[in-house]
């Protein structure tokens, strides 16, 4: 195989492990609000069983040897013998986290320290010591030909409904064992349903020379006395069709005939000439001709190297896609919405054209051009769909932020989740993650109470973090809602003042006191811990959102909790601004920066400095910048009487205002990088094509005003000790 | 289009020969993603001289570098008639301002002369050979070194 298949297999697996991952975080926060329907924990064990399957093949034995303990545990749930209750759920969210971090390690090749999560291991291990039970495979005493499954405390009780009697064949193939499956399991599973009674068919095992340690070689014919529908039997092989020849039917069927085993038995020799599987010969127990060392079958699965067919197949084994599905390449995609961007502003050129042609009259090209127009908006829109997804794997990684902060600060905190399935940008989703994981650690670290002072508050000891999402015009909202105890007003603005961030006699309103969080400086000491004091405040997470053409606001009531809400765009690829005139030039300004516009009268301007000019509004001074000299667009500064300000606000909330010629429109505008072809522009955050197929820049408000003004006083006085 | 290969080596290579002011240049043709009119181009700020600013091509934003400014030759007066020579240079895609393409050759690497040791900045850093053709001398234009990388570092 070349390096580059195995490369090629190797990226699908770590991509099919993301979805069963996150399937397995789905099943499990399921069960752990207890709907432990036998759905969805069969869906959580076939997740951790597909990666523990995947991950045989490329030989990561931490990751298999993790997610075998964590199968098992989860195989007692399945069958009933473990309850997932909560003492049961949180390790098993935990070994989640714990399989997590191994796939991701694995994927980038690296190492986690076993160390590391051994109590996880050890904890879940321990789920199925319960009652003195033990892994089975160790258990079972094995025959060499006929073996009773029937285990008396796994028999169902004997009932009045009608049994049926079932002939079943099973006869694995080398895949199978290959693909870290046992067949053990399988009889055992069967052996549950009823009375069993098992006979290996060992006469296809050749000769000691001529064995392959990688074949299968055994067969199993079990008789089966049970109640269950055929159906159900037929249940027992999900996990191994494909990989075995099966056979199940019902009595008074005609009986397979040992020429039909010698057939099925020819059959599968066929497909795979040689000898004893090391597992077989470990499961019967038998004085077989293979003699090795008792191995572990995650062993032996990572000692096998499999041709991409069947990795692939083990792979598509036990994924279930609910939807059809194609993976694309997230450039071929970009270039689509680039192509339509550019559609779209040729139909905008061509509408332009038409009537300055003077062709209105026409009517037949006027619907022409409309038709053209709705066109190519709807196909804009379904493009903007494909790169669209779900916010709900973002939430779910929210799930285990709170888990670890719970932890470590011994607090109780459930995550509540709405509105999952909304959908935004891809693009928006990734740069979402990092603000959202530093509000939910917030939240749960400084928002929620300890149980003890919950109790005192007269609340249920366990606290609540909400997220949600949803569309509102075009945009989306995130929020996040905490039912602890709100901002202290009181010590906020204590701290803002000993920072100096506000003086000491400021009229400040409750909602202003809350988004003094926001300023730069101010979380740098007094709220310190050791999860959320990283050196990052909220003014960071202000930024990331403003970055993103977002806004956000905290409303708080002391005793009920605090909510922290984000309107975000659903998409980067289109902003909305407002297209300004600055010497003959069209300049476009994020809506989101701008405050409000105000036509600056006479005696609001003041001189400060040699060339430096501040704009008083409502008593404040303010610092004037001229977008024209600023960007060398002219020498002299513009006048202000004959000029436009824009008050702007920036992600550290400091406040300039921008003077520009004139006003021209609001509008939505396509981005476009500045980067590929030329680079980086201070003071341009990117560009966009105008209606008239020229090329317009659009401003980068905080790059433009703190590199204009940073040694003035009023900066100075704004910004306080370093952020 | 007249072909003037100068002999029958398999290593030939095409040419693109243009007019910056009074003197001929040529750049290899594979570098040369296509030929187009001029469109006024929105300025940059804090941008070299040489660059004349960004023009939309089908929805990149494509940099304009005025060869003659980049050459010391002086700023180049675009008309509608001036020539943009669209190049890709790695990944970079950029639009070079010309006076008007002359010529497309065919010739081969051997005939190429080194650059004749003059003091002039152009020289040293553009050219990294000539051709003579029927009595004109073409001098080869680096690529590489007429692009605006310089902004890069400056941000």
């Amino acid at each position: 195989m070349t390096v580059d298949t195995m490369a090629a297999i190797r990226q699908t697996f770590f991509q099919e492990c993301e979805e069963q991952l996150s399937e397995m975080e789905v099943g499990l926060l399921a069960m752990d609000e207890g709907n432990a329907d036998s759905e969805t924990v069969n869906a959580v064990f076939r997740a951790v069983h597909s990666i523990k399957g995947g991950a045989g093949a490329f030989k990561l034995t931490a990751l298999v040897q993790f997610a075998h303990t964590f199968e098992t545990a989860l195989d007692f749930v399945r069958s009933g013998k473990l309850h997932p209750t909560a003492d049961v759920m949180k390790p098993m969210l935990r070994a989640a986290d714990v399989l997590a971090d191994l796939v991701e390690a694995s994927r980038d090749g690296k190492e986690i320290d076993e160390s590391s999560y051994a109590a996880i291991a050890a904890e879940v291990k321990a789920l199925t010591m319960i009652d003195g039970a033990e892994e089975v495979e160790e258990v079972i005493d094995f025959q060499p030909t006929v073996i009773d499954f029937g285990l008396p405390d796994l028999t169902p009780e004997p009932a009045a409904a009608p049994v049926h009697d079932y002939r079943v064949g099973f006869t694995p193939r080398p895949e199978l064992y290959a693909n870290a499956n046992e067949a053990v399991l399988v009889i055992r599973e069967l052996s549950r349903l009823g009375q069993a009674e098992t006979t290996c068919d060992v006469s296809a095992v050749p000769d000691l020379e001529t064995i392959d340690p990688n074949g299968a070689y055994l067969s199993w014919n079990i008789k089966l006395s049970s109640e269950v529908a055929i159906e159900a039997v037929r249940e027992v092989f999900e996990f191994v069709e494909g990989e075995a020849e099966i056979s199940v039917e019902a009595d008074g069927q005609p009986e397979i005939s040992d020429a039909d085993i010698a057939a099925l038995l020819a059959q599968a020799l066929g497909s795979a000439p040689a000898a004893e599987s090391e597992q077989a010969s470990n499961v019967t127990n038998a004085e077989g001709p293979v003699q090795s060392d008792p191995v572990q079958p995650e062993q032996v699965a990572s000692e096998t190297a499999l041709p991409p067919a069947q990795v692939a197949e083990a792979v598509k084994t036990v994924a279930v896609p609910t939807q059809t599905t194609i993976r694309v390449e997230f450039d071929r995609v970009d270039r689509l919405i680039n192509l339509v961007g550019e559609l779209v502003i040729n139909q905008a050129m061509l509408s332009q054209r038409v009537i300055e042609a003077n062709f209105a009259g026409s009517s037949s090209v006027i619907i022409g051009l409309e038709e053209l127009e709705q066109l190519t908006r709807e196909i804009q829109e379904s493009v903007m769909a494909i790169r669209a997804q779900p916010v709900k794997p973002l939430f779910q990684r929210m799930s285990r932020i709170v888990r670890e902060v719970a932890d470590a600060t011994g607090k109780q905190v459930r995550l509540k989740t709405d509105g999952e399935a909304t959908e935004v940008d891809k693009t928006v989703v990734e740069r979402l993650a990092e603000p959202l994981t530093h509000m939910i650690r917030n939240a749960v670290d400084h928002g929620i109470e300890s149980p003890e002072e919950r109790i005192a508050a007269g609340k249920p000891p366990e606290g609540n973090v909400r997220l949600s999402a949803a569309h509102r015009s075009g945009r989306i909202v995130i929020e996040i809602t905490d039912d602890g105890a709100g901002i202290n007003r009181q010590k906020v603005r204590a701290s803002a003042i000993k920072k100096g961030l506000i003086s000491a006699d400021a009229q400040l309103s409750d909602s202003d006191i809350d988004n003094l969080l926001f300023l730069p400086g101010f979380s740098t000491a007094a709220t310190i811990s050791s999860i959320s004091g990283r050196g990052v405040g909220m003014d960071v997470v202000k930024r990331s959102i403003l970055a993103l053409g977002g806004r956000i606001s905290i409303s708080s009531r002391p005793g009920f909790g605090s909510t922290f809400s984000m309107s975000l765009p659903l998409t980067l690829a289109v902003l909305d601004g407002m297209a300004v005139s600055v010497a003959g030039q069209t300049l476009v300004v994020p809506l989101t920066a701008i405050v409000e516009t105000l036509k600056p009268k006479k005696g609001e301007i003041h001189g400060i400095g040699a060339d430096s000019r501040v704009m008083a509004i409502r008593n404040t001074f303010v610092p004037l910048i001229d977008v024209g000299t600023q960007m060398g667009f002219r020498e002299a500064p513009a006048d202000p009487e004959h000029s436009v300000a824009i008050l702007v606000e920036t992600g550290g909330g400091a406040r300039n205002a921008l003077l520009v010629d004139s006003i021209q429109d609001q509008r939505q505008v396509v981005i476009k990088s500045l980067e590929a072809n030329y680079g980086t522009v201070a003071g341009i955050a990117a560009a966009t094509i105008l209606g008239d197929g020229r090329v317009a820049l659009i401003l980068d408000v905080d790059a433009l005003v703190t590199g204009s003004f940073e040694d003035q006083i009023a900066a100075a006085a704004r910004y306080g000790t370093e952020g | 289009m007249q072909d003037v290969s100068s002999s029958a080596n398999s290593a030939n290579r095409e040419f693109v020969a243009f007019r910056v002011g009074a003197q001929e240049f040529c750049i290899d043709i594979m570098g040369v993603r296509e030929i187009r009119g001029w469109t006024p181009a929105t300025p940059l700020p804090h941008a070299p001289a040489y660059v004349r600013g960004v023009i939309n091509l089908r929805g990149a934003v494509l940099p304009i570098v005025d060869l003659a400014m980049r050459f010391g030759l002086g700023l180049t007066e675009p008309t509608p008639r001036s020539v943009i020579i669209v190049v890709q240079v790695y990944q970079q895609v950029v639009g070079l301002l010309v006076d008007a393409v002359s010529d497309i050759l065919t010739t081969s690497e051997a005939s190429m002369q080194p650059t004749p040791d003059v003091a002039s900045d152009l020289a040293k850093n553009f050219v990294k050979g000539v051709y003579a053709v029927e009595g004109r001398m073409i001098s080869i234009v680096t690529l590489e070194s007429v692009l605006p990388i310089a902004a890069k570092a400056a941000a």
